[in-house]
């Protein structure tokens, strides 16, 4: 697989390690969230066959983090954010 | 028809004229007492025991495509029992010992075959680890012992032993350990299955549930709709798609992991050889390819094949340990797709649904696991209480704080 790193461009996937799904960004707040919460955070995944967005490390790379739209039943790869925007849009970032 | 050495004898006499098809096709009936979603290894060896041991014989399973099609058919046929936590290790060992009677229980040859299995160290903290492992599994009631170099160098002159990096200073061995002819393995507990009463229903993808307050009745199936008393998920590598009709998520991402044989060699493997510096795992084959497999590719996956940074991977892991192993080409290698759950062990459980029961989450274990974890889930459907080897194998495991991570990662499913 062929990831197209938003400042680097196409990159191999081997450069990369896998952490799952990008739902992981939405981390409950620890000091408030029901436990019910946090162990779905942590532990409970949607798992879909076929598009699913996750979070790449580029470890042999320039360390960003990514967000891949990948499909899970074809392996292409269909979008690549940087995690950073997308945790901005979200609200995550101050 | 039972299969023995005067039957293919009588049958070679008469033209061999006598054979009967080894299971019926039958068409689905409007209602059973239990229905087992996937005809795959563990699928098939939970209607076996249901029929056999428990005496339900209304049992249908429902296969999406044909028998052993699945991971049953794609894994590198390892079987042991050399874990270390209570709530495996039991387990396990139910299942070698399953293994071990397994032939002359269903009448049918999977060539089960005890040549040992050798897990190499190579460092003095991994040893006491496995000192530790040795012990858990002794307790356990399996075989165990601690080898040190010059043993593994007589049994295995082949390997790099000296290597600077990682020298090889023990093994853990299990000598009842070994390899099994997977697809009979699937033939033989469809055979056994269907001759007590169990249909065995094949291109039957089921599409749904019949959930009404809180209770199953049914399946929704390519087929049309089939009613069950009591519905059990066997889905492996497709169990949260399968769950998911039932608005369920589980703790579970799948992944795809690949595997290897060589083209045919003269016997240089006497058993299971895995090295403990990289992931590398290695037996022969009674055609006489070398059988192998390391890591997952690492991310989720549905399809049936793999990339290939995890090809190289594997064959370096493979160099490393075992020199000659260069000398051989690679002949095939496929990919199989597998529940990774979040602490690397299975679920046999009932679920938040009355009536809906679940057998997932096998990771790499699925295979040496498939007698037991058929038992299990046998007596799991019959008794409505859980085995005691598969006691701790619950769903709710994560909230209770009671995980069984053998290999102590935590919640990453692509480490375990």
């Amino acid at each position: 697989m062929i990831i197209n790193h938003p400042l680097l461009g196409p990159r191999d996937a081997a450069e990369f390690v896998v952490l799952g799904d990008a739902c992981l960004i939405d981390r409950p707040d620890g000091m408030n969230a029901a436990s019910e919460e946090m162990h779905d955070y942590a532990y409970v995944r949607d798992n879909p066959a076929g598009e699913h967005r996750e979070l790449w490390y580029h470890e042999q790379g320039d360390r960003s983090w990514l967000v891949v739209t990948r499909s899970t039943l074809t392996h292409d790869v269909i979008k690549v954010e940087l995690a950073r925007d997308v945790a901005r849009a979200r609200g995550r970032s101050r | 028809m039972r299969y023995s050495a005067l039957r293919i004898l009588k049958e070679g006499l008469t033209g061999n004229r006598g054979w009967e098809p080894v299971w019926r096709e039958p068409e689905p009936r409007p209602e059973y007492d239990i229905v087992i979603i996937g005809g795959g290894g563990h699928g098939l060896s939970t209607a076996y025991y249901l029929a056999k041991e428990f005496g339900e014989r209304n049992v249908a399973v429902l296969e999406k495509g044909w028998l052993g099609s699945g991971n049953v058919g794609r894994n590198t046929t390892i079987i042991r029992s050399n874990y270390l936590l209570e709530g495996n290790q039991p387990f396990y060992e139910f299942s070698l010992k399953l293994w071990e009677g397994l032939e002359q229980d269903f009448n049918y040859n999977a060539m089960v075959s005890q040549r040992g299995i050798l897990n190499l160290c190579h460092s003095d903290p991994q040893r006491d680890a496995f000192v530790r492992r040795a012990n858990a599994m002794r307790l356990s009631g399996a075989d165990a012992m601690v080898l040190g170099p010059d043993e593994i160098r007589k049994m295995c002159p082949y390997l790099d032993h000296e290597n600077a990096r990682f020298p090889i200073t023990g093994a853990l061995w299990q000598p009842r350990g070994g390899t099994v002819r997977h697809d009979a393995v699937a033939w033989g507990y469809a055979r056994g299955a269907d001759k007590r009463g169990v249909d065995i229903i094949q291109n039957c993808e089921v599409t749904g549930f019949d959930i009404k307050n809180g209770r199953c009745l049914g399946v929704e199936t390519a087929k049309g709709p089939i009613k069950a008393r009591k519905v059990a998920m066997c889905a492996a590598g497709s169990s949260s798609r399968v769950a998911a009709f039932a608005s369920m998520r589980l703790p579970i991402e799948s992944h795809v992991l690949q595997a290897f044989v060589s083209e045919g060699l003269k016997p240089v493997l006497p058993g299971v050889i895995t090295f403990g510096a990289g992931h590398f795992y290695v037996s022969q084959s009674d055609k006489g390819g070398l059988v192998f497999g390391g890591d997952i590719d690492g991310y989720n996956s549905y399809a049936q094949r793999g990339n290939l940074p995890v090809v190289e991977d594997v064959c370096e892991g493979g160099m490393a340990i075992m020199p000659m192993i260069g000398r051989a080409r690679l002949l095939r290698m496929w990919g199989g797709v597998m529940d990774m759950s979040m602490d690397g062990s299975p679920f046999i459980d009932k679920t938040h649904v009355e009536g809906l029961y679940l057998n997932a989450g096998w990771c790499y274990g699925g295979f040496k696991a498939t007698p037991a974890s058929g038992y299990c889930y046998a007596h799991l459907l019959a008794t409505d209480q859980p085995h005691e080897t598969a006691r701790f194998f619950r769903l709710d495991r994560f909230r209770q704080g009671a995980m069984i991570d053998e290999k102590g990662v935590g919640a990453q499913p692509n480490l375990h």
